[in-house]
């Protein structure tokens, strides 16, 4: 039993059907994990009684033979950036001090349709805005890796961002697998930092209703697992066509566990040559390279192609993203719901709540987005990022007009210590420069573990694909995972 | 009927354009499923999406598309089958997500016309720039508590179209005639009902002033939310001499928002360009462009019901009206088919004239709309049916239009119950003839001597005597005949 939290959902799926052990034991086993692993801060909100009353109700079903779910009995997190009825919902953030939603988010309701088990809210940057998990109001969420050697050793690390509470919860034993969203890597990059396999899926698969907005154009849920199988299995439940959400795509969400084929031969695998960027760590030209040999091996074409506007991503990036969230976030405005902190009059009253209910990044983001939109800039900025970001999205149209999809590094590094780049916002923005072209052309990512750091950290590629062609992706991603054949159980001491 | 202000300076012309914000009438909210009554409770018509709660999205409702698109045809206007929605941010206690959702660069419907009828009897045409969908905002009751601002939701998020017109109006008459023609519309097309005393419809005011002879268009001032037709007039003829004064002053008007206050009759300075808001207009990315086809718009099109103006040319030109009675009964909807319903088969002028000249007077006098008119017009029709059978004379027929007025009666019951009927039976009309030259004598000799007039006294005696219910056309040829003879 002290080993059922190393099972993943497909393995778990298994056990639960052959009646090894019940979906109220799976359950039991990671309360008691997170119980005894506060340290790490992967969770604002434990949910054990949530998690013991679903694990109950799937055992109910099973018993009666009732239909299951794909996730039957599944235990995972929830990234608290999805509303859940009737529990708190923090987006990490003071100012919704609070909040406990009357609704369940889509995705997180086409979870629970599918049997999984909800053990908690997991951490996450505020608002999902971070690269580190530095930026929660409720503190930061540590790696459950440690370096094993180097200037590093020894130092609690990060877990990435924004999805960090859930990229550690699995990565530590503490959730089977975990919700996410990816705005501009907050999947994929924490994925990375923890060994873990993290999904982002096409701009529209999954609906983005009941999540607390940052980027509307950017936002996408997507799950973040153990393996390529578990994304998979996961992606299915949680994607859909949502009337509620107008940018949701209406098309059928495919069997995408019945897509991992593994096989990858004659796929044609491009290889961007602007990605190869100056003074890049040759631990992760290393780790590409060895990737872009794997999957020679596999029988894939490797092709260089060229995605020109790369280099102008990042910015076009933080163009977009605040702009929008400068909008998103002025509901949070102390009137209705949330923090309020009184002033004597009702611009006062602003000021102070979101002067106490914001933490600095998102101030930071908000301010940027202001400015990008004002008169007399908006042209200058918003309007050319726009432009910009059509081109790059053009040119991964282009490429894709050659190869089946394409290969490059998740994360410019390892996992770094905690307290690092805190003081420098554009260093901690480089860590997102391998995924926010993916984010802004709307098109699907995944990182799956590929390696190890010399100081002994897990690091990840990233394979992205073809519009709503997940498929591709998680086959490529599969085809990796099997070359790496890595042991991925983090070297830590918070889960047994 | 041109409006010329004289200032010190010399002659000024005033330059008018309006925004007029109208209510979409729907059954939902512009982008949530939530109700839209008027009156109710406070806070009980408003959605999650409404009030907004985090992670909730708009979805646009089409049926206030479907109306946005009515009213363009209606305003003779191009239709964009392509537009997209914009946030125009801006904090402010009664606007829950911190932007309303509206229309900026690309609205769903481009530019248009609209023909004034003025008082005159003329025409005139004014040009619509615009008209686009965007949210309304909740309302902020400062009255209820002497400390706190309540906050009702209820207008949150419903539907309005915001018509623009270009800056083609000259005096507060034409302006006036505007926002009745606009109102019209509308209610014809039954996508607003026009009520401004609601709030359904309301105005901003965009005034500026010129020397008579200038074409440029000199700094406007831009007076919100008025919210009638006569406060309208009254803004604009007060903000027209305030710009006039300053100008002959020597100073600058300044570009401005501006309040009217109705009991004062002024305009106030409520903010000035410099505390102007900077909105940030941009996409809205939750929302896809508005896309749909050339044949919705066909398909809306044929179902458009006949309109203010070509109504008044089937009156002048079927019915023979007028065209400022046209343009009188034409100018309600409510009028136009209550007119219509006096006219069905019978004088349609004659009906004019009845709803025109004695139901209008009524109604002013009682200051109640046609809906609410004391007669019917059923029973009006009735009463123009017993005219043109010769059951009644015309003017028999207004004191049964004024005891119907008193009872409520129909015109039969009135007549059948006090006797009206007409007498056309010539025996009878020939005794009370003959009975009216023998008590004239005096009459007859002036008569014969050449005063034809004097026939008026013999009708007015035949009249008395029959209690005015003798066939005034039979009465005059008998009189004639036996006079002559």
């Amino acid at each position: 039993m002290s080993k059922l939290n190393e099972l993943n959902i497909a393995s778990a799926r298994d056990g639960l059907a052959r009646g090894d052990f019940s979906a109220a034991e799976l359950a039991e086993v990671y309360i008691q994990a997170i119980q005894g692993g506060r340290d790490m801060n992967a969770y604002i909100t434990e949910t054990p009684d949530v998690a013991l009353e679903r694990a109950r109700e799937s055992d109910a079903r099973r018993a009666k033979g009732d239909a299951m779910g794909a996730m039957d009995g599944i235990p995972i997190a929830m990234k608290d950036l999805f509303c859940t009825e009737g529990v708190l919902t923090t987006a990490g953030s003071h100012i919704l001090d609070g909040f406990v939603p009357p609704y369940e988010s889509t995705v997180s309701a086409n979870l629970r349709s599918a049997g999984a088990v909800m053990l908690g809210k997991s951490n996450l940057d505020e608002f999902a805005m971070g690269s580190a998990n530095i930026t929660s109001y409720y503190g930061p969420v540590k790696n459950p890796w440690k370096a094993t050697s180097g200037p590093d050793q020894g130092k609690d690390l990060v877990p990435g961002g924004s999805s960090g509470g859930s990229a550690a919860a699995v990565a530590g034993g503490l959730a089977m697998a975990a919700t996410g969203t990816d705005t501009g890597g907050s999947i994929r990059q924490p994925a990375s930092f923890c060994g873990i396999v993290g999904l982002k899926p096409t701009y529209g698969r999954c609906s983005r209703w009941g999540v607390v907005a940052f980027a509307s154009s950017l936002d996408q849920a997507g799950p973040m697992t153990k393996t390529v199988q578990d994304a998979a299995i996961m992606l299915g439940a949680m994607a859909g066509h949502d009337p509620k959400d107008s940018t949701s795509a209406p098309l059928p969400v495919p069997n995408f566990e019945a897509l991992l084929t593994g096989n990858v031969k004659g796929l044609t695998i491009g290889i961007p040559k602007e990605y190869k960027m100056d003074g890049m760590d040759p631990e992760i030209q290393a780790l590409w390279d060895q990737g872009i040999a794997w999957l020679k091996d596999a029988g894939c074409t490797i092709k260089e192609v060229s995605l020109p506007h790369t280099k102008y991503a990042l910015a076009t990036y933080y163009i977009v993203a605040p702009a929008e969230a400068s909008a998103n976030l002025a509901r949070y405005d102390g009137v209705r719901y949330g923090l309020r902190v009184p002033g004597d009059s009702l611009d006062d009253m602003y000021m102070n709540t979101r002067g106490a209910g914001f933490g600095e990044e998102v101030q930071r983001r908000i301010l940027i987005g202001t400015y990008a939109l004002s008169s007399g800039y908006y042209d200058a900025y918003y309007i050319k990022a726009q432009k910009v970001r059509t081109l790059i999205s053009n040119d991964f149209k282009t490429a894709f007009e050659s190869v089946d999809a394409i290969l490059t590094p998740t994360a410019p590094s390892a996992a770094f210590a905690l307290g690092e780049k805190q003081e420098d916002p554009v260093a901690m923005y480089l860590n997102d420069v391998f995924t926010v072209p993916t984010s802004l052309a709307g098109l699907p990512g995944m990182s799956v573990p590929a390696g190890f750091s010399s100081t002994g950290l897990p690091l990840g590629l990233q394979v992205i694909g073809r519009s709503f062609d997940e498929g591709t992706v998680l086959n490529v991603g599969a085809a990796l995972e099997k070359a790496a054949g890595l042991n991925l159980k983090a070297v830590t001491g918070a889960s047994s | 009927m041109s409006y010329i202000l004289k200032g010190e300076t010399g002659d000024w012309e005033v330059v008018i354009g309006l925004e007029v914000h109208c209510q979409v009438i729907s059954n939902a909210k512009l982008f949530s499923g939530a109700a839209t009554n008027f009156g109710a409770e406070p806070n009980t018509q408003v959605s999650l999406v409404d009030a907004a709660m985090p992670g909730m999205l708009p979805v646009i409702n089409e049926q206030c598309v479907r109306q946005a698109i009515k009213t363009g045809l209606g305003l003779k206007a191009k239709i964009n089958t392509k537009s997209v929605f914009a946030r125009k941010n801006y904090f402010y206690a009664d606007l829950p997500q911190g932007y309303q959702i509206s229309q900026a660069d690309q609205p769903i419907v481009g530019p248009g016309t609209i023909i004034l009828d003025l008082a005159d009897g003329t025409s005139r045409e004014v040009g619509i720039e615009r008209l686009h969908l965007e949210q309304d905002a909740g309302k902020s009751l400062h009255d209820q508590d002497p400390t706190r601002t309540f906050i009702d939701l209820n207008r949150t998020g419903v539907a309005l179209m915001e018509i623009v017109s270009d800056p083609d109006m000259r005096s507060p008459e034409e302006a006036g005639a505007y926002l009745r023609k606009l109102r019209s519309i509308v209610r014809y097309l039954e996508t607003c009902d026009g009520n401004m005393d609601q709030g359904s419809m309301r105005c901003d005011l965009n005034v500026s002033v010129r020397p008579v002879g200038s074409t440029e268009l000199r700094t406007r001032a831009e007076t919100k939310n008025v919210n009638s037709v006569r406060f309208a007039m009254q803004a604009i003829e007060y903000e027209a001499a305030r710009q006039v004064a300053i100008y002959d002053a020597g100073g600058e008007v300044v570009q401005e928002t501006r309040l009217f206050d109705s009991q004062k009759g002024v305009t106030r300075s409520m903010r000035s360009k410099e505390h102007a808001h900077d909105y940030r207009y941009f996409p809205d990315p939750d929302l896809l462009p508005l896309v749909f086809s050339d044949d919705l718009v066909a398909e809306i099109k044929a179902t458009l019901p006949e309109l203010p103006d070509e109504r008044k040319d089937r009156y002048i030109n079927v019915f023979g009206l007028s065209p400022y009675d046209a343009g009188v009964l034409v100018a309600e909807k409510d009028t136009a088919m209550y007119f219509e319903a006096v006219a069905e088969g019978r004088d349609a002028k004659m009906a004019a004239n009845w709803v025109i000249n004695n139901l209008f007077a009524v109604l002013s006098d009682r200051g109640v709309g046609i809906s609410d008119s004391p007669i019917s017009a059923a029973d009006l029709g009735k009463l123009l049916g017993l005219i043109a059978d010769e059951t009644i004379s015309t003017k028999i027929a207004k004191d049964v239009f004024e005891a119907m007025l008193e009872t409520g009666d129909s015109p039969e019951k009135i007549v059948e119950d006090k006797g009206l009927k007409q007498i056309t039976d010539t025996g009878a009309i020939e005794a009370a003839v003959d009975a009216a030259i023998a008590a004239g004598a005096t009459q007859v000799a002036q008569y014969k001597g050449g005063n034809e007039k004097i026939l008026g006294w013999f009708v007015g005696q035949v009249m008395k005597s029959t209690q005015g219910k003798a066939n005034p056309g039979q009465v005059n040829k008998l009189l004639k005949d036996k006079l002559d003879s």
